[in-house]
């Protein structure tokens, strides 16, 4: 079936919407506009994040709590997670590369549903500003991003309440723009382009859009519970009401646990359509890719409760949620090799984009390595809710995550914006990030194997030297955002020009203007059926005539 | 003959294995074993670090060959060969990390179970009556049961029960109407510990015993372990509980049984009473 022939339109309709710089503070249905105003909306709570990271780092240089008062740094560590989780990563991998290259990669002009696009992308601004000022205000959320109750009961409801109502906007946020790409990805591909011809981002977007789909809900009913118990003294999770804690606890990661593989899957999938291009090979293994990250989404499913292996859960549970845990490893793996194959052998140009995306492999294999040790019971009660664990997560969601964005915006910003990055800056960013990252995250291994739990503004001195190890290397993460943002500000005004395609790259997206028209090209989308050809004689775009030809066939 | 690259493979290989071995066992990443369970579960971190040492260096190494090895060289055009599959080497390392997680699941299972993991906490022990009404009593690992060592020397099961609030630990000896902020374990004796939270969730947490336990409001939790080496270790509260969560800190001392008799005595409550 075919619903989605893009219409030929003789004239742009331009008039119908903002032009120009405004357009990027409007309420625009163009998906490029919506893709950037997720990007730099999330660009903006990173820096925020970091800066409540960095006061993280500065209280813990030394063992006393002295730079902060203790209840002002647990505020900072809720602020710091959810705005890292829910502002900055969940809706840059989703929302912003998402929506620019979804709708190019299925040959449409914009997503399936414009408006609940943009009314997705304007639940995010206000839910952040909200969260924030509740700081301000009457203190925010001090129960950790996890919230668990009792404790997110008994601290001051307003900062809690707030913090329910922020998460509840950015998740519904987050289910729009799931329904949307699931519409998108399924019913709005070109004629005669099939599911297995579409770029790897595309199976990786879908994957995580059921994710979303089919947990976030859940998030939202048990956060809902949560605000009775704080508001109406309702008694669902209240034990002095008769309330339990622990499934409290099962409904949270039945969310949350599924919410690492929301911020990771799409980093999958922008790495995939990254390596090809700059290696000039074909990605290694393609059906292989699409079926490891549908064994992700249902494994991920089924993995929660080894979050909690610490709370008082029942042998058979734990051998379960052990070995399902352990087999993510498997389809995860395959996806790791395939990268390495898919450089083996390339012409790989070693710019900034690559750097980032071979720093990400790096970076997460070692994060799931730890990961698969985590899993395993005997070893994650010694250091369940230490520092391990800490070091552990911030290689999967930085080291993992944030050195794709990065790797995304080296490798897309001449498609925003028509001009080049500078390399030199740009290798120079990589460097301090990678060096600066390693520093900061690797000795809190260590911390976490001797004795140093999270979420602490105080300590055993002995740990003080590698703790002020870990704080040098958050300042050099701190320090190596200032080139990047020299470069992209600079390159942005006085940049070299890209051209439509700098890369040769074989994706629709580059088969059209740098940046691209408002409906994405002029004329007749290209038909893609071959989005990793490199290095095949025939270049294996068909010329659209032929393909509707194909498809009434 | 083989070809000199599969050699080299072969060798660095085999070294790369050997070197994660013996760094495994000269570098020490853990604290102070002091329970019986610290050994086995050190045994696994060591089996674990191998592993995990050896699959990065690996894959780090294979990153960085290919980005040094298939740069683009000045002067080089055009794409490399257009290799999109090759199904002997999908299934080979499909195989190998399915039989790699498997072996790691299976072997820490027999940790597990060494550590007495896969036994049910039992009704049926004579000193624990109160708990069969509570069906539902998970935690920790392991049973806790009179031991009696080769020299015929019985090690009698300690019962301590802990209640933790913000943002103390406190813990009560029933047998001789103790309660005492420091908790104090004779040598050798398998300690029961049923744990209950009166406000938030906190937890349990002695690195040098390796174990770790929640202490949930309305939910009983039990921890047993059996201390093996004296001296005092920190007991540390590992679930953020509020503003002084990472002042929420106490201490075990586990002392010889001679030290633990005197300390009882002049403690207990209960003059009558034998340790």
């Amino acid at each position: 079936m075919s619903i989605s022939l893009p219409p030929k339109t003789e004239s742009q309709p331009e008039k119908l919407q903002p032009t120009g710089w405004l357009r990027y503070l409007s309420f625009s249905l163009d998906h490029k506009v919506i893709g950037l105003q997720y990007l730099i909306c999330g660009f903006v709570f990173y820096l925020i994040g970091g800066v409540l990271a960095g006061a993280i780092r500065i209280e813990l240089t030394s063992p006393m709590s002295d730079f902060m008062a203790r209840d002002v740094y647990n505020q900072v560590l809720t602020l710091h997670g959810t705005i890292m989780i829910f502002l900055w990563i969940v809706p840059v991998v989703n929302g912003a590369f998402g929506n620019y290259l979804i709708p190019f990669y299925v040959g449409a002009r914009d997503m399936a549903f414009p408006r609940l696009n943009a009314v997705a992308f304007w639940l995010i601004p206000p839910a952040g500003l909200m969260l924030i000022s509740s700081y301000f205000i009457n203190g925010a959320a001090q129960s950790g991003w996890t919230a668990y109750p009792p404790l997110s009961i008994t601290t001051p409801a307003p900062g809690q309440i707030v913090w329910i109502i922020s998460v509840l906007l950015l998740g519904g946020s987050s289910i729009f723009g799931g329904i949307n790409f699931i519409a998108t990805i399924l019913k709005l591909r070109r004629p005669g382009l099939k599911l297995m011809q579409l770029p790897m981002y595309c199976w990786a977007m879908l994957g995580t859009s059921i994710l979303v789909v089919l947990s976030t809900p859940v998030l939202a009913g048990t956060l809902i519970l949560l605000s009775f118990d704080i508001v109406a003294h309702t008694g669902f999770f209240n034990p002095t009401l008769g309330g339990n804690v622990i499934v409290y606890q099962h409904l949270f990661w039945f969310y949350s646990h599924p919410a690492v593989y929301i911020m990771v899957l799409p980093a999958f999938g922008l790495v995939s359509e990254i390596l090809p291009v700059h290696s000039r090979k074909p990605l290694f293994g393609y059906v292989t890719m699409v079926y490891s990250i549908m064994a992700i989404v249902v494994l991920g499913l089924v993995v929660w409760a080894h979050h909690m292996f610490t709370s008082g859960t029942p042998p058979w549970m734990r051998l379960f949620f052990t070995i399902a845990t352990s087999f993510i490893a498997v389809p995860t793996g395959i996806k790791f090799f395939n990268w390495v194959a898919t450089l083996w052998g390339g012409r790989i140009s070693i710019n900034s984009a690559i750097l980032f995306s071979c720093g990400f492999i790096v970076n997460f294999i070692l994060g799931g390595i730890t990961g698969v040790a985590l899993a395993q019971v005997p070893f994650d009660v010694h250091v369940h809710d230490t520092y391990f664990v800490v070091a552990h997560f911030h290689y999967i969601v930085y080291g993992g995550s944030v050195f794709v964005i990065f790797s995304s915006i080296y490798h897309w910003y001449p498609k925003f914006t028509g001009k080049m990055l500078n390399e030199n800056w740009g290798k120079l960013h990589f460097l301090m990030t990678f060096i600066g990252f390693n520093l900061c995250f690797a000795p809190q291994h260590w911390l976490g194997l001797n004795g140093m739990p999270r979420r602490v503004a105080e300590y055993d001195p002995q740990f003080t030297f590698v703790n002020q190890l870990s704080s040098m290397g958050a300042l050099l993460m701190a320090i190596s955002t200032l080139p990047f943002l020299w470069n992209v500000v600079y390159s942005f005004l006085k940049g070299e020009e890209s051209g439509d395609n700098p890369w040769e790259g074989l994706t629709a997206e580059w088969l059209t203007t740098s940046p691209p028209p408002i409906e994405n090209w002029i004329g007749d989308a290209p038909l893609v059926v071959e989005p990793y050809g490199y290095g095949k004689k025939e270049k294996p775009q068909i010329p659209s005539e032929t393909a509707m030809k194909e498809d009434k066939k | 003959m083989l070809p000199l690259t599969a050699i080299y493979t072969i060798i660095i290989s085999v070294g790369l294995i050997f070197g994660c071995i013996w760094a495994s066992n000269n570098f020490n990443f853990l604290p102070v074993v002091a329970s019986s369970n610290a050994p086995i579960y050190d045994e696994l971190f060591k089996v674990l670090f191998v592993i995990g040492t050896i699959l990065f260096i690996g894959m780090t190494a294979l990153v960085i060959y290919s980005l040094i090895k298939f740069r683009k060289k000045p002067g080089q055009e055009g794409d490399g060969p257009p290799i999109e599959e090759n199904l002997p080497l999908e299934i080979l390392w499909t195989a190998v990390p399915a039989v790699v997680v498997l072996f790691v699941g299976l072997y820490s299972y027999d940790i597990y179970n060494r550590m007495g993991g896969m036994q049910l906490h039992s009704h049926n022990n004579d000193i624990h009556h109160t708990m069969s009404s509570q069906e539902r009593i998970w935690g920790g690992i392991g049973e806790a049961s009179t031991q009696v060592k080769d020299d015929s020397q019985v090690f009698p099961v300690v019962n301590v029960e802990l209640s933790a609030m913000q943002f103390a630990f406190l813990f009560n000896y029933p047998k001789g109407n103790i309660i005492s902020g420091e908790l104090h374990v004779p040598v050798g004796h398998p300690v029961r510990m049923t744990m209950e939270s009166t406000d938030v969730i906190h937890a349990f947490w002695v690195p040098e015993f390796r174990l770790k336990q929640d202490v949930i409001p309305g939910q009983p939790t039990i921890l047993n372990f059996t201390p093996t080496k004296t001296g005092r270790y920190p007991i540390i509260c590992a679930e953020l509980c509020g503003p002084y969560h990472g002042g929420m800190r106490s201490t075990v001392v586990v002392e010889e049984q001679a030290e633990y008799d005197d300390w009882f005595q002049k403690n207990s409550k209960l003059s009558e009473v034998e340790a």
